[in-house]
């Protein structure tokens, strides 16, 4: 079966953001960019289904501009087998992003389409369930088990209390969390193999998907910061702060 | 119109959670109708009448929303939705399962855990890890918003008298079931709704270790808390993660052993009222936002904590 996976181009997790001076957003001008995290392990879950017997092909896509082809290159490295660019300038939104997804399923018909939980960015966790409801798909998000078994996945996912299983008919939607694998590094030969795999283009507008978001963002502030705090010599001036001076014991 | 409230649950009694959303829908301003939808809620729907401004109670009792699956919870919302200015959901893992499908069922962009609510069209919400604000303004007719508990003061869980009304629609989507769940059961409280929260870090070097804090935390009557290192080492659950893709706290206190304060691991906490940080590196980026800091070895200082609580 073929698997599909969006990916998202986001700030490296190492870099801490600044917000630009003029409020209208971070500043992201020489920041180092990389694959969202999550999207990473949703590559690697595909991989591993490969490696099984159980996925035929990996097609790696996403929504965004000319410089994520960088991303799309590393899925393949990682081991996709082809990818695609839905290309568009404007800060795509979920709903959109979704929408431009829901066009690629319908043209390649897969069984099984791996998102990340979330993006590192927008903090949205919102995409995979989009797609799922536009698609009319069942949804398994937040998963740390992915076994595929028939016209049925079975998906463990990670919920505030512990753990929950459901049972989806294919083809589903399948949200990564963190414990789902540990994703590999892409080799030097797959780095060099993944260049000659096929990356097509698509146009955004050609899919009949208005990209300009409908929320506005009016300004990004940097949160409050907290004032320096003290550093005590023993447990024992610790607890005299947290009883006397901080009053919360 | 109104604005629609979607309660979490466990059929019995009403989540915590559900407070804050209702304090959130208070702001916004406007009638207030709770959503109760499971498999003999009963009682929770109950509950949810005494909560303080709720106007209206609907009940979807129906065995396709026993384990809240999103497809049938998603659908139920959707089309009770459409009435409503607002559809309010707690950004908690169950409401940020089903919320983005109600969304996009009604063709609407998301707005996901506001922290603020500056008008009805216009929220504050944190991204980058909360290394930024944002206050966006939705243009959508129907605003479908998760809401961050940490955000908002919980509602006074009795004292209102709300009507409780049946609604009697079944939507069984039937693409998915459930199979199984394993919950962890904890005599302590929990973590999103403790005063006091007690985190280990990979600093603890095993599960074992835990323990250590485990004491501490009942005599806190604290809930005990993890970083991303120490559940991906297996020392403690999944649920347990405390950060910016686990659970975000604030209590009013909240002690770091042996984290070294990773920005995923701050976005989680660093609202907490008063932070505390044990740590043996004292460059570690945890100090910053500590307002008390102990540079010390874990394995000593916090044996010594519990006997001096
Ligand atoms: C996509 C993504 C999402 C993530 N989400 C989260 C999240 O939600 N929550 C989260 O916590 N992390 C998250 N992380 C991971 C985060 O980046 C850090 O790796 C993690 O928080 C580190 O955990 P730690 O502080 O326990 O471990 P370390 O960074 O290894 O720190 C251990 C600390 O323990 C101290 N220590 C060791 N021994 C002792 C001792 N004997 N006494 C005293 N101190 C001692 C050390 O000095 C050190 O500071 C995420 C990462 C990614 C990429
Ligand atoms: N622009 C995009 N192109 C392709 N996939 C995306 C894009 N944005 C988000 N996704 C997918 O949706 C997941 C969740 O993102 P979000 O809903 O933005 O938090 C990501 O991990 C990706 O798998």
């Amino acid at each position: 079966m073929k698997v599909l996976v969006p990916i998202k181009r986001v700030v490296d997790y190492n870099v801490k953001v600044r917000v630009k001076a003029d409020n209208t957003g971070v500043d992201l001008a020489n920041v180092k960019m990389a694959m969202n995290p999550f999207c990473e392990i949703a590559v690697e879950e595909a991989v591993r289904l490969k490696e099984k017997g159980v996925v035929t092909e990996i097609i790696a896509v996403t929504v965004g501009s000319k410089a994520a082809q960088e991303q799309l290159r590393t899925a393949m490295a990682l081991g996709a087998d082809r990818s695609i660019l839905i290309e568009t300038e404007e800060d795509a939104q979920p709903l959109a992003i979704a929408k431009a997804l829901k066009a690629i399923v319908e043209k390649e018909q897969p069984q099984l389409v791996i998102l990340g939980k979330q993006a590192i960015d927008g903090d949205n966790s919102q995409t995979g369930q989009m797609l799922a409801a536009l698609t009319g798909m069942a949804q398994g998000t937040f998963a740390s088990e992915v076994v595929v078994e028939g016209d049925k996945v079975k998906v463990t996912r990670e919920v505030d209390g512990g753990f929950q299983t459901v049972e989806l008919k294919l083809p589903a939607v399948v949200t990564t969390d963190l414990r789902l694998n540990e994703p590999r590094y892409a080799s030097l030969p797959n780095i060099m193999k993944a260049k000659k795999k096929p990356l097509d283009t698509v146009s955004g507008a050609d899919l009949g998907v208005d990209f300009a978001p409908r929320t506005k963002t009016l300004k990004v502030e940097a949160p409050a910061a907290r004032s320096a705090g003290i550093k005590v010599a023993s447990v024992e001036e610790l607890v005299s702060k947290l009883k006397n001076e901080a009053k919360v014991i | 119109m109104g604005i629609l409230v979607y309660a979490e649950h466990d059929n019995s009694t009403i989540k915590g959670a559900t407070l804050n959303v209702v304090t959130a829908a208070a702001k916004i301003g406007g009638d207030i109708t709770v959503l109760v939808a499971g498999k003999g809620c009963g009682a929770a729907a109950e509950a949810a009448a005494k909560i303080a401004g709720v106007s209206k109670v609907l009940v979807a009792d129906n065995d396709a929303y026993g384990h809240q699956l999103a497809e049938n919870v998603a659908d139920l919302v959707a089309e009770l939705g459409k009435g409503y200015s607002h559809i309010l959901i707690p950004a908690t893992t169950t409401g940020k399962n089903f919320a983005p499908r109600v969304a996009a069922l009604l063709d609407a962009e998301q707005i996901s855990e506001i922290i603020t609510v500056e008008s009805a069209d216009t929220f504050k919400r944190p991204i980058y890890a909360g290394n930024a604000i944002a206050t966006v303004q939705s243009s959508d007719s129907v605003k479908v918003i998760t809401v961050r508990a940490t955000g908002f003061d919980a509602a006074a869980a009795e004292g209102g008298s709300a009507s409780v009304e049946a609604v009697d629609v079944a939507k069984d989507a039937g693409v998915s079931s459930f199979v199984s769940e394993e919950l962890a059961k904890s005599d302590r409280p929990e973590l999103t709704a403790a005063k006091v929260v007690i985190s280990g870090g990979r600093g603890m070097q095993n599960g074992d270790n835990f323990e250590m804090l485990y004491k501490v935390a009942d005599k806190l009557g604290a809930a005990v808390g993890a970083s991303r290192a120490a559940v991906d080492a297996g020392f403690v659950p999944n649920d347990m993660q405390v950060g910016q893709t686990g659970k975000i706290v604030a209590p009013q206190l909240y002690i770091a052993i042996g984290i070294s304060g990773a920005i995923q691991h701050l976005a989680g906490m660093k609202d907490s009222k008063v932070i505390v940080a044990i740590n043996k590196d004292e460059e570690a980026p945890i100090f910053q936002v500590a307002d008390y800091g102990l540079v010390a070895d874990l394995f000593d200082a916090v044996p010594e904590l519990e006997k001096q609580i």
